[in-house]
């Protein structure tokens, strides 16, 4: 890891990177270090540490806003929102289990990937719920973009470009967030021994009506698949929704509630069906393209999956092979349209392929040009994204 | 004459109108292009009517390969462009300059795909906010953001301003309802952005493109999210007798953990002006919060007890609930003709800034005080639960000095709300209008950093160029 900088304030911080710019000397940018292995491998003589900036510093509930530095663990700004009966709207999943790290979480390492779990369905991606970031670019300048507020449109939208960016146009140093309410009561419907055709069949239906879901998930598993629908609200609300989903999608339905449902989405939300060290797949496609895409990679990659985001949203564990399987996975996605990441395989292959979706080459031109605007000599994780 | 300035027009450009008009003649159907100068003055101006200036020509494309070679054809003569979609913007983002060709999407006015499974409707950009609503309602889905011109105002422009509407607190804005576009560079490339999946890989592109004012690119087709239709809808009056209590009650009622679809504002002059007009029979009070919730009948019961109950906390002078479609439709009527009533009494200048709800009551107090400064009446009507405040100042068009005026005491205004942590445009944009404000809000160097995203998309600075940044930061990046 070589030298570590660790700076306390966003000036200092601001005067590492300007240094580093000098140089030029490329840094790797670290939070809590548990997602180290997303991406691709950056090597570095020198790591920027940004969890010395740390702390909320703003917590409106009656306004729906919380602002916090990026060091800030994940937990304490989900403690804090808490005891106000709120939380973040995405659900930031938890990669420690796929990725075999340890450590706490940071709120700027969930923002620098985008970080969204099975609610993005119902309330967004963690970009919707970012509405403020200030940075520190490749020059070391601080700059900000959005605010605090929920409605916001001016100037150029720096925040969503910045939300899932790995840390490759600036350090975050701190985020703004529209939050939400917890509901009063959650609970699950679970369809039981669905295919995954007819299992996102019903996931489209439950998503396309009227009751709110705000999980729709499919688990294939040997004993019988289980495909899961959750919805939230005030007490009367969720019995009245569970019998209306009962009454629309009918079939072998069985309800989960309390320790049961929350190990349910927690399983989905950590994957954590998925240890080992085989190559994991993170796919995006239209859920109508699911099955399809799922079966292909079943008998040609021996594939597990598991589906998030009403089938939107495919895990696949494949495997191993010299490039992570990544020609079947990729071409098999092309065919309908979305894009897929490689979220674990060894050091080797992630630098030896792609990790995330080639670009068109405009699009791709579009990214080389911004990240050399942003952080011109390139010191900022370098090689984290595109080779 | 008004105060916000516009670069001179290239006079290179003016000169060589013939040849530029001929060959855009020559790429698109001759009836696409529009260049005497009694029809190109239908295009004179947006929304903000008090700034004005025909284009060179007009030009309205039908496909996205028209489009593209009237980019290309604009690139390589050094052309400006200026998008517009209805010419609906409040805020002067389809102002023109005598040097710029106006490309027009009125002609891209056709659904080409709706997709209830996988829930998604693409569209090319020139349909209106309402028909895409239309388009899927028997199907039982609607498009959520619904800006108050969404009759009119075409999608292009709301993605061009990233625009809201009165349900954004549950549904949020275009920007959280748009998956894809199909868009035509500066140069006249075509590109796709995103799809019918969620999200793309890469850097946010598509996040950074809505919302940039028509800056980056010309979008001409869509995808955007559907959701089912809830159930059903219900809202609910409350009166005070004290603004500050208004906005105190609308931060309570949204800790109180109902996240209610809207929550709607009005003052008394609003009220007034309103009730006079539209007959809605609004309660004699200084200030009204309309707060609708949706769903089944027993869960719109469940929600409307919590907030009733968080309303009797304040003491309001009047509660009304509706017991039918009919009083629910009252009750949204004069909010509704807000905007058309105040036209009637008054020219007026339709502010959007910002503010943390927490700051409600202390902007609303001081814009008062503002308003006997100024020696100009302000109306307030707004979205409060995301703290969107919508400030009417009234003026006269024909008092010489009035217009001057009013936009001294909005610029004041608007900087009262980034003064509080808010921001000087919720949902209309900065266009012209806000242009100069910039710096009120963002330092050089945020400003430089998204400028230095225009470059990479536009890297001679020909779409859309005298709009959102200040002359002077803009200057050496402008052409001419």
């Amino acid at each position: 890891m070589g030298e570590v900088f660790t700076p306390d304030t966003e000036a200092d911080l601001a005067a590492v990177v300007a240094d580093a710019n000098a140089g030029p000397t490329p840094l790797q940018i670290v939070g809590g270090g548990t997602k180290l292995g997303l991406g691709r491998p950056v090597e570095t003589a020198k790591t920027l540490n940004v969890s010395g900036l740390s702390g909320i510093t703003l917590y409106e509930p009656g306004a729906l806003t919380l602002v916090a530095k990026a060091g800030t663990p994940l937990a304490e700004v989900q403690a804090t929102l808490q005891t106000e009966g709120q939380r973040l709207p995405f659900e930031p999943m938890d990669y420690r289990s796929l990725l075999r790290s340890e450590g706490a979480p940071t709120i700027g390492g969930t923002v620098a990937i985008n970080n969204s779990g099975s609610r993005r369905i119902q309330a967004g991606a963690c970009r919707d719920s970012l509405i403020g970031v200030r940075f520190v670019n490749g020059r070391g300048e601080v700059v900000k973009n959005g605010g605090r507020v929920m409605k916001n449109v001016t100037g150029l939208d720096l925040v969503k470009l910045m939300c899932g960016s790995y840390g490759t146009l600036g350090v975050l140093t701190e985020l703004s967030f529209k939050v939400l309410p917890i509901n009063e009561r959650e609970a699950t419907l679970v369809l039981n021994g669905l295919s995954v055709e007819d299992g996102v069949r019903a996931l489209s239906a439950a998503l396309g009506s009227p009751f709110e879901v705000t999980g729709a998930a499919h688990l294939p598993e040997a004993a019988g698949s289980l495909t899961a629908l959750r919805v939230e609200g005030f007490a009367g609300q969720v019995d009245y929704r569970l019998g209306k989903l009962g009454e629309l999608l009918g079939g072998d339905i069985s309800v989960l509630e309390g320790v049961a449902h929350n190990q349910l989405w927690q399983r989905v939300g950590t994957v954590s069906d998925f240890d080992g060290t085989a190559p994991v797949w993170r796919i995006s496609v239209k859920p109508g393209d699911a099955p399809q895409v799922v079966e292909v990679l079943r008998s040609t990659v021996g594939a597990d999956v598991l589906l998030d985001w009403g089938g939107g949203l495919i895990w696949a564990r494949v495997a191993d092979g010299p490039d992570g399987a990544a020609q079947v996975v990729r071409q098999t996605v092309n065919r309908v349209g979305g894009h897929a990441t490689l979220v674990r395989a060894s050091d080797s292959v992630r630098a030896s392929v792609p990790v995330f979706e080639p670009q068109a080459t405009r699009l791709a031109q579009i990214s080389a040009d911004i990240r050399a605007k942003f952080d011109p000599s390139g010191v900022l994780n370098p090689g984290r994204m595109v080779a | 004459m008004s105060t916000i300035a516009m670069p001179l027009p290239d006079e290179q450009i003016l000169e060589r109108k013939g040849a530029i008009v001929t060959a855009l003649e020559a790429v698109v159907p001759p009836d696409c292009v529009i260049s005497d100068p009694a029809e190109t003055k239908a295009y004179e101006c947006d929304a903000l009517t008090a700034y004005r200036c025909p284009p060179l020509a007009a030009v309205l494309p039908r496909t996205t390969q028209e489009v593209a070679v009237v980019m290309k054809t604009c690139h390589a003569l050094g052309v400006p462009v200026v998008p517009r979609g209805s010419g609906t913007s409040l805020a002067g983002g389809a102002l023109p300059t005598a040097d710029s060709v106006i490309l027009g999407t009125a002609r891209l006015n056709g659904v080409l795909e709706i997709d209830t499974a996988n829930r998604f409707i693409r569209v090319q950009t020139g349909v209106t906010n309402l028909s895409v609503t239309g388009a899927v309602e028997d199907r039982g889905f609607f498009y959520a953001p619904d800006p108050s011109s969404q009759l009119a105002c075409a999608i292009a422009g709301n993605i061009a301003m990233n625009s809201g509407g009165a349900h954004c607190l549950k549904y949020g804005v275009t920007t959280n309802n748009l998956m894809g576009v199909r868009m035509v560079m500066a140069d006249g490339e075509i590109v796709e952005l995103g799809g019918g999946h969620l999200d793309a890989s890469g850097y946010d592109l598509l996040g950074v493109m809505c919302g940039s004012e028509g800056q980056l690119g010309i979008v001409t087709e869509a995808t955007l999210r559907i959701l089912p239709k809830p159930e059903g809808a219900r809202p609910v009056l409350i009166g005070f007798d004290s603004p500050e209590v208004a906005g105190e009650c609308v931060a309570d009622i949204i800790k109180s953990g109902v996240l209610p679809v809207a929550i709607e504002y009005m003052d008394r002059l609003c009220i007034q002006a309103t009730d006079d007009f539209s007959g809605a029979g609004y309660p004699d009070v200084d200030a009204l919060l309309i707060v609708e919730v949706e769903g089944s009948d027993a869960e719109i019961d469940e929600q409307l007890e919590k907030v009733l109950a968080v309303a009797r906390r304040h003491n309001p002078v009047e509660l009304r609930q509706s017991g039918s479609a009919q009083e629910s439709a009252l009750i949204w009527k004069g909010r509704k003709a807000a905007f058309g009533a105040m036209g009637q009494i008054n020219d007026y200048l339709c502010l959007d800034g910002t503010v943390p709800v927490s700051q409600l009551p202390k902007v609303l107090r001081r814009t008062g005080e503002l308003s006997k400064i100024h020696g100009l009446e302000c109306a307030n009507v707004f979205h409060a639960g995301d703290g969107n405040m919508h400030p009417l100042i009234l003026f006269d068009a024909n008092a010489p000095g009035d217009l001057e005026r009013a936009e001294a005491f909005g610029a004041d205004i608007l900087k009262l709300c980034v003064e509080v942590g808010g921001c000087l445009t919720g949902e209309h944009g900065v266009g012209i209008e806000k242009r100069d404000l910039m710096g009120e809000q963002y330092s050089t160097a945020d400003m430089e950093a998204q400028m230095g995203v225009k470059d990479c998309f536009d890297p001679d600075w020909l779409l859309n160029p005298a709009k959102v940044f200040p002359l002077h930061i803009s200057a050496s990046r402008r052409a001419g």
